[in-house]
């Protein structure tokens, strides 16, 4: 029986790609501060589901699953910090632009 | 050009179909096979996939919040396709019930929604989307050309008990360290913003006896 079709490692790495290149896409063309935030959290979910497909059909512990956990933690951590600081910009500036936050360079 | 979600999740689909048709079916002893698996896999493939180019292309943001839920939704579902049910379960907790409440918040409190030319600008397609293109290409490239060392697929379990072991035992320092690392991003979180808040009240107290 020809296991290529019935779901592999392959399959799951063609969305994590996917997923990786809508983030790179959304983070390279939004002014949006907080758009950008959902482009890195797109790209980090790439990154989570490949650690847990090699996982399941490369190494076969759970040791990618662990990594996983942690990346969803730091995610976490990060999108509390970045949207803090967000609210922070849109306090001053009254916009969320990062192309107007650019008092730093003057 | 106006594309609704299902637009998007058919195109993903469409891709997710050529990229593995190309990749996959190239080998000479291609035999389609298709199972329940397949078509769960595809549905929740089609849907993480379709979901992120919704948040990449949308010109409304919050459409692209909503659409984040569905990607990390489809991603959990692959979660627990492939036997990682404690992960999947996080995932769900913490991305759907926390970071993106905590998204739509930020969406909802910075912008006036209402004027979607100025709430989602981007800055050129022209450059970022064939750029894009050709990262998809390199990974699809290297993915389908990387020897990848695959063993036998043990059939799945209870990951629980093994992932507290993990991180009881091997990953202790990690483990510890992450839960600093929370906790800092909790204390620094409430000082950036309340530092803005005690301003904006100093200011409020100040103008009162300005006025008198």
């Amino acid at each position: 029986m020809n296991a290529l079709v019935s779901i592999g490692l392959a399959h799951y790495l063609v969305v994590a790609s996917i997923l990786f290149v809508a983030g790179l896409i959304t983070v390279a063309t939004r002014r949006n501060a907080v758009a950008i935030l959902m482009g890195v959290e797109l790209i980090l979910n790439a990154a989570s589901l490949n650690f847990v497909a090699f996982s399941r059909f490369v190494h076969g512990g759970v040791t990618g699953q662990v990594f996983s956990l942690f990346i969803i933690l730091l995610a976490a951590a990060e999108a509390c910090i970045a949207l803090a600081i967000v609210l922070s910009i849109f306090r001053n500036f009254k916009n969320v632009d990062v192309l107007n936050t650019t008092t730093l360079r003057e | 050009m106006r594309l609704s979600a299902l637009h998007y999740i058919v195109i993903a689909l469409l891709l997710l179909g050529v990229v593995l048709g190309v990749g996959v079916g190239r080998s000479p002893d291609f035999v389609p096979h298709i199972t329940a698996a397949t078509v769960v896999f595809f549905l929740l493939g089609g849907l993480a996939a379709g979901c992120a180019l919704l948040v990449a292309f949308s010109r409304n943001i919050l459409h692209s919040a909503f659409a984040l839920m569905g990607t990390l939704a489809g991603v959990a579902g692959l979660y627990f396709m492939l036997g990682a049910d404690f992960v999947g379960v996080v995932q769900l907790l913490v991305y759907v019930g926390g970071i993106l409440v905590l998204i739509l918040f930020a969406v909802l409190l910075t912008r006036d929604i209402t004027d979607i030319k100025i709430s989602n600008l981007s800055v050129s397609f022209i450059g970022g989307v064939p750029a894009g293109l050709l990262m998809l290409g390199i990974l699809v490239r290297v993915l389908f050309g990387a020897p990848f060392k695959t063993t036998a697929v043990a059939a799945a379990a209870p990951t629980v008990g093994r992932i507290g072991d993990a991180l009881l035992r091997e990953y202790l320092l990690p483990f510890e360290v992450a839960s600093v690392i929370l906790l800092m991003a909790l204390v620094g979180a409430m000082v950036i913003a309340r530092r803005a808040v005690k301003e904006e009240l100093g200011a409020d107290e100040t103008n009162p006896e300005a006025n008198t």
